[in-house]
């Protein structure tokens, strides 16, 4: 399968360092940078690049694990706290998001859709894509304790429950970043990568806010590339790309890409460089019409998520501020 | 009693075009005017299901089946006549 083209990771994290210092330090005005460690390879990326900006002693990190997080999350995160030597803290934020009422708004609509829903049953959603040449409609996949799958399409009420209810966790994520950054004078890292950057696939104010994002133009392939480069932790090298927001494991891919991210970054990639559907299906192996029907699938998803990207916006200018 | 098609087209100008000032006709791509996104099927399928006492099943959410007003309406007479 053809690749991205290769970058100098040597290089490139030294530009990424650079600019990330001068942001933090002179565009920012202030003294360091928290980063909110999932175990990730986004997170962990960003984290030692922002350590080699600006020193151990200057980034904060932060482990967030609720309910429904995989048990390895914490274990990576802190796998790559001390392989860096930054301080950090473990702040679990299940109690915060049952008191704001975010597990009894799912519960109200895994047990509409799913009447025999209970303790010990596990959930994620999951979207049939346009690859296949549907509309992409969303579904709930439920696994009960006898590993027994139901599979169940959602109501456009149910959906958007589900999905305001699970947005909580990054909301309250960033509420806690802030206040860690805020106590130390310092600037929130977001970790997006390309994907997800590019297609929307943030919470507003939740995983989408921060101060300066450090790998919004690097492709996943690149990202992985680069923690190699950096030398970060084999079990974080090695993970698999998933949400880490549903009990169930959710991968990135089948919930929102329609794609595994090695293909969907030659798709973005190629999308991006202006070559024809014809030339990505000959890389994807696929056929033409399944191509261009990505190519329609990535222009709606920049459509569609266009308002995440969006700051507020005012009903008369003030020209006064930028 | 009003026709199928006069209902599919009400809903879809009364949910989708409310600020568009869209003249849409009944062979015009949902999918290609951006009329319709992802959550908006969701609710469009939901309705033909409710509004028509239909069940439409995964293969058959189709853009044959569902991109045009036309489409809906034929889709959906085929299920009532089936």
């Amino acid at each position: 399968m053809a690749r991205l083209p290769e970058l100098d990771y040597e290089a490139e994290a030294d530009g990424i360092c650079a600019r990330l210092r001068e942001i933090t330090l002179t565009s920012l005005r202030r003294r360091g940078l928290v980063v909110a460690m999932s175990g990730g390879i986004d997170s962990s990326v960003c984290a030692a690049l922002a350590v080699r900006a600006l020193g151990k002693e200057k980034v904060f990190g932060l482990l967030l694990p609720e309910r429904d997080s995989s048990s390895s999350s914490s274990k990576l995160g802190r796998m790559l706290a001390e392989h860096l030597g930054v301080q950090y803290t473990l702040h679990n934020i299940s109690s915060t998001l049952a008191a704001i009422g975010c597990y009894s708004a799912l519960d109200e609509v895994l047990r509409r859709v799913l009447p025999e829903f209970g303790a010990g049953w596990k959930f994620k959603l999951a979207i049939s894509e346009s690859m296949a040449g549907r509309i992409g409609i969303t579904r709930i996949v439920a696994e009960d304790p006898s590993g027994n799958r139901h599979e169940q399409r959602l109501s456009a009420p149910d959906y958007l429950q589900i999905v305001a209810a699970t947005n909580f966790k990054q909301r309250v994520r960033k509420t806690l970043e802030y206040f860690h950054a805020d106590r130390l004078n310092y600037a929130v890292v977001g970790t997006p990568n390309r994907l997800e950057y590019d297609q929307g696939f943030f919470v507003k104010n939740g995983d989408g806010s921060a101060d300066v994002k450090p790998i919004a133009h690097l492709y996943k392939t690149q990202v992985y590339a680069m923690a190699r480069h950096l030398g970060l932790p084999d079990p974080i090298t090695s993970t698999t790309p998933t949400t880490d927001t549903f009990s169930l494991a959710q991968g990135q891919d089948e919930f929102y890409f329609g794609l595994p991210y090695p293909q969907m970054d030659l798709a973005l990639w190629h999308f991006n460089e202006g070559l024809s559907a014809a030339e990505l299906a000959r890389e994807l192996g696929c056929d033409e019409a399944t191509a261009a029907r990505k190519y329609e699938s990535i222009r709606a998803k920049r459509r569609t998520t266009a308002y995440l990207h969006a700051a507020p916006m005012l009903v008369v200018p003030v020209t006064e501020i930028a | 009693m009003i026709d199928p098609k006069t209902q599919i087209r009400s809903f879809i100008e009364q949910n989708f075009l409310v600020a568009a000032n869209t003249e849409l006709k009944d062979d015009d791509s949902l999918l290609q005017l951006q009329i319709v996104d992802s959550t908006g099927f969701l609710e469009l399928i939901h309705f033909i299901e409710d509004s028509f006492d239909v069940k439409v099943a995964d293969e058959e959410m189709v853009p044959e089946n569902l991109e045009t007003i036309d489409n809906i309406a034929q889709f959906v007479s085929r299920k009532r006549g089936a």
